[in-house]
């Protein structure tokens, strides 16, 4: 109706000072994107002006009913592409209790939810400060018709053709949801999300966008902020997104968020060299960077489909069938990014992002873990 | 809902420089079109500015999975009329790392030809007629057609109006001016004789250009039929039996063609072409035998033959050229998939540097 749209965009700058700003925070399962709205008295662009909030805990099991208060800690700010004028959207953080060291439970053991906080403790280490790292996230998704949860597009009840004509293509038989992954692109851009860009995947009704390159803990930040944004405009539109890493079992691609990597030292001469050490200390960790890579990886990487297999650890140059991929250009140049296939879509970007500093940077060559 | 639109039609100019590039290719199969999008940090306009970019062959059968990149070169800049500001498509064509194009990559050769110095001296101009038919998604039967039957016979349909007799028009009225708007030569729209199909005119472009902007007006059309939810179909015979197939006729002249004693230029273009038209037509696009039959406005595929004003000849050369002594003319044969740049590179190779 004409009048609910007129409302929706009301445009307020002229008769208050006021915003809106949206609180976002994940909840208790690692990948609910959770948030609601405040009124603050006028514009703010630096997070730390803006109030600590909390919400119940209890409705998202992050907290117990008799004690449910979750503290919400304002991280990053980034412009509201549903509210546009100066309204805001607050990527926040969960802390237990308003006491200094905020992110322990009372008998001291970290909030195991509280992933960011341990992501920013290794990036803040001045090992990985001087490092720089980058980061570019290809974040792999589907989306599913409402109420069937069967991939937009594909007859009811039956499947579409087999994978080929779908990636990158463009037709009324091939591709699915233009609309809401173009509005994706432009409702990130306004909010000031470094979206490097969207292609449509091999199946039919998935699709990827690039976040990136982003230094340290923004990579986290900005991937959390452009989930919440896709998942609005699906709930516009009347579609179900899904980040799980196999949706449909078979002859279908997985949805994966592959993390691309460089330090300082890998961008300048002689970088390549480094790339190579750093693949090697990946290897020697691979199991533990498997665990932490996304629920029902093991459904995703059988070593088909453009995966490597989860129990093994393979690079190359051009080679999408390993876990870790060099780029041509960076073989040419000697000097550039490597890309870790192996996490799946609903990986935690804290937790990935930060592991892979952690990894390359701190632990040294025989593999000890020197960040403890 | 209208938020979603809302989204869409985001001016993204007060809030950040970046534009929003579309690189297009073609596929595997060469006929396909695929296209991903990246953010450029501000408004370009000279393609080679534009940065070279890369994508997963082994998805789209040109290159295997353990070595799956193959890269994209820039070729040409047209405005975005999906997402407008200063966005832009990019139409690309596809190389190895080592810098070799890839088989499927036909505009390599084309642009080798048009810098022919014999040729690029006569500037040749191509008008291409793109003919396609539209169909009704899921069950792909044509737009307008009754499931399961037939409309009544040809003749009401050809540049007609009416509901019971022109289906689809929103999409080529809306694909008219989203290649004006592109910034493409595109010269003008027709019902054609077969109940949803159509029909529209690019050119006149000179040299590689002609395949440039068909390929991006096929894009264009395509992003269109998506949005409406239909589908389009480049085949050049869809439905077997006395309905018209789908061509690409072909216009062409150089400058010689084009002055004062032009028709012999053209007389003797034609006649080189005679002699390599089993050449020609096997390059003129796949299926191209179940539409040249002699029937429905066709040649046979195995004669050539050319006329005045001949809509059944191979080549027709138009009255006005006929009355002015010089001007163009038009090869037929061509199927609506034929791909530009083999065809409109071959007509200049085998009418300028060829020898018998």
């Amino acid at each position: 109706m004409s009048l609910l749209t007129d409302l929706l965009n009301l445009d307020l700058s002229d008769c208050t000072g006021k915003i809106i700003a949206e609180y976002i925070w994940v909840g208790g399962t690692g990948m609910d994107v959770r948030s609601k709205a405040r009124t603050l008295p006028g514009p703010v662009d630096d997070p730390s002006k803006l109030p600590n909030w909390n919400f119940d805990g209890s409705s998202t099991g992050q907290a117990t009913g008799d004690d449910s208060e979750v503290i919400l800690r304002p991280q990053a700010i980034f412009r509201d592409p549903f509210r546009k004028g100066n309204n805001i959207l607050v990527k926040s953080i969960t802390s237990f209790r308003q006491v200094i060291c905020d992110c322990y439970s009372p008998t001291g053991e970290p909030i195991p939810s509280n992933k960011r906080y341990n992501a920013e403790r290794i990036f803040s280490h001045p090992d990985v400060k001087a490092e720089e790292p980058w980061y570019g996230i290809e974040q792999e998704y589907t989306l599913l018709q409402k109420d069937t949860n069967w991939p937009i597009g594909w007859p009811l009840g039956g499947y579409p053709g087999p994978q080929g004509p779908y990636y990158c293509a463009a037709g009324a038989d091939k591709s699915y949801g233009r609309d809401i992954v173009d509005a994706h692109y432009k409702a990130c851009l306004y909010a000031g999300i470094n979206i490097g860009g969207i292609n449509a995947e091999v199946m039919p009704g998935q699709w990827e966008f690039q976040v990136g390159p982003s230094v340290g803990i923004a990579a986290g930040d900005q991937l959390w902020a452009a989930r919440y944004i896709l998942e609005r405009i699906t709930e516009i539109a009347g579609v179900v997104v899904s980040f799980d890493p196999k949706p449909i079992p078979g002859e279908w691609n997985g949805a994966g968020a592959h993390v691309n990597y460089s330090t300082k030292s890998m961008r300048s001469e002689g970088g390549y060299e480094l790339i190579k050490k750093a693949i090697k200390k990946l290897e020697a960790r691979h199991m533990e960077h498997i665990a932490a890579y996304g629920e029902g990886n093991e459904r995703r990487l059988t070593g088909r489909h453009e995966t490597a297999d989860i129990n093994t650890f393979t690079w190359g140059v051009a080679n999408r069938g390993a876990s870790v991929r060099v780029g041509r250009d960076t073989e040419k140049e000697g000097k550039g990014y490597f890309e870790d296939r192996r996490p799946s879509s609903n990986m935690d970007p804290y937790v990935v992002t930060s592991m892979i500093a952690e990894t390359t940077v701190l632990c040294n060559s025989n593999l000890s873990n020197g960040s403890k | 809902m209208a938020l979603l639109t809302d989204l869409l039609n985001l001016d993204l100019s007060g809030s950040t420089d970046k534009i929003i590039a579309e690189y297009i290719w073609i596929g595997g199969s060469g006929m396909d079109l695929r296209s991903k999008a990246r953010t450029l940090p501000g408004p370009v306009s000279d393609p080679s500015k534009l940065p070279k970019w890369n994508y997963d062959g082994s998805s789209t059968g040109q290159a295997p999975g353990e070595d799956s990149e193959v890269i994209l070169y820039p070729q040409a800049i047209f405005k975005d009329p999906f997402r407008r500001g200063n966005n832009i498509l990019v139409m690309c064509d596809c190389y190895t790392p080592a810098g070799e194009p890839i088989p499927t990559n036909k505009r390599n050769a084309a642009a080798k030809i048009f810098s022919n110095p014999a040729v690029a001296a006569e500037e040749p101009w191509y008008g291409i007629e793109q003919e396609y038919t539209l169909l009704q998604k899921d069950i792909n039967w044509p737009l307008g057609w009754p499931v399961g039957g037939f409309p009544g016979p040809q003749g009401p349909y050809y540049c007609s109006i009416g509901a019971e007799k022109s289906f689809g028009r929103d999409i080529v009225d809306s694909h008219y001016k989203a290649c004006l708007f592109a910034g493409i030569n595109i010269s003008g729209i027709n019902g054609e004789v077969m109940p949803g199909q159509w029909e529209f005119q690019v050119g006149p472009s000179v040299g590689i250009s002609a395949g440039d902007q068909v390929w991006v007006a096929r894009y264009i059309l395509e992003r269109i039929t998506e949005i409406a939810g239909v589908v389009v179909t480049f085949d050049p015979k869809p439905i077997p039996g006395d309905w018209n197939g789908a061509g690409a006729h072909t216009n062409y002249s150089t400058e010689s063609m084009r002055k004062d004693g032009g028709f012999e230029v053209i007389v003797a273009a034609v006649e080189k072409l005679k002699l390599r038209h089993k050449e020609h037509i096997a390059a003129y696009g796949e299926g191209n035998e179940r539409r040249l039959t002699g029937k429905h406005e066709t040649a046979d595929i195995h004669t050539f033959s050319w006329g005045v004003a001949n809509r059944g000849a191979s080549i027709r050369v138009g009255r006005e050229t006929e009355q002015n002594g010089k001007g163009y003319f038009e090869d037929r044969r061509p199927a609506s998939n034929m791909d530009p740049y083999v065809v409109t590179a071959m007509i200049a190779d085998t009418t300028l540097l060829w020898k018998p």
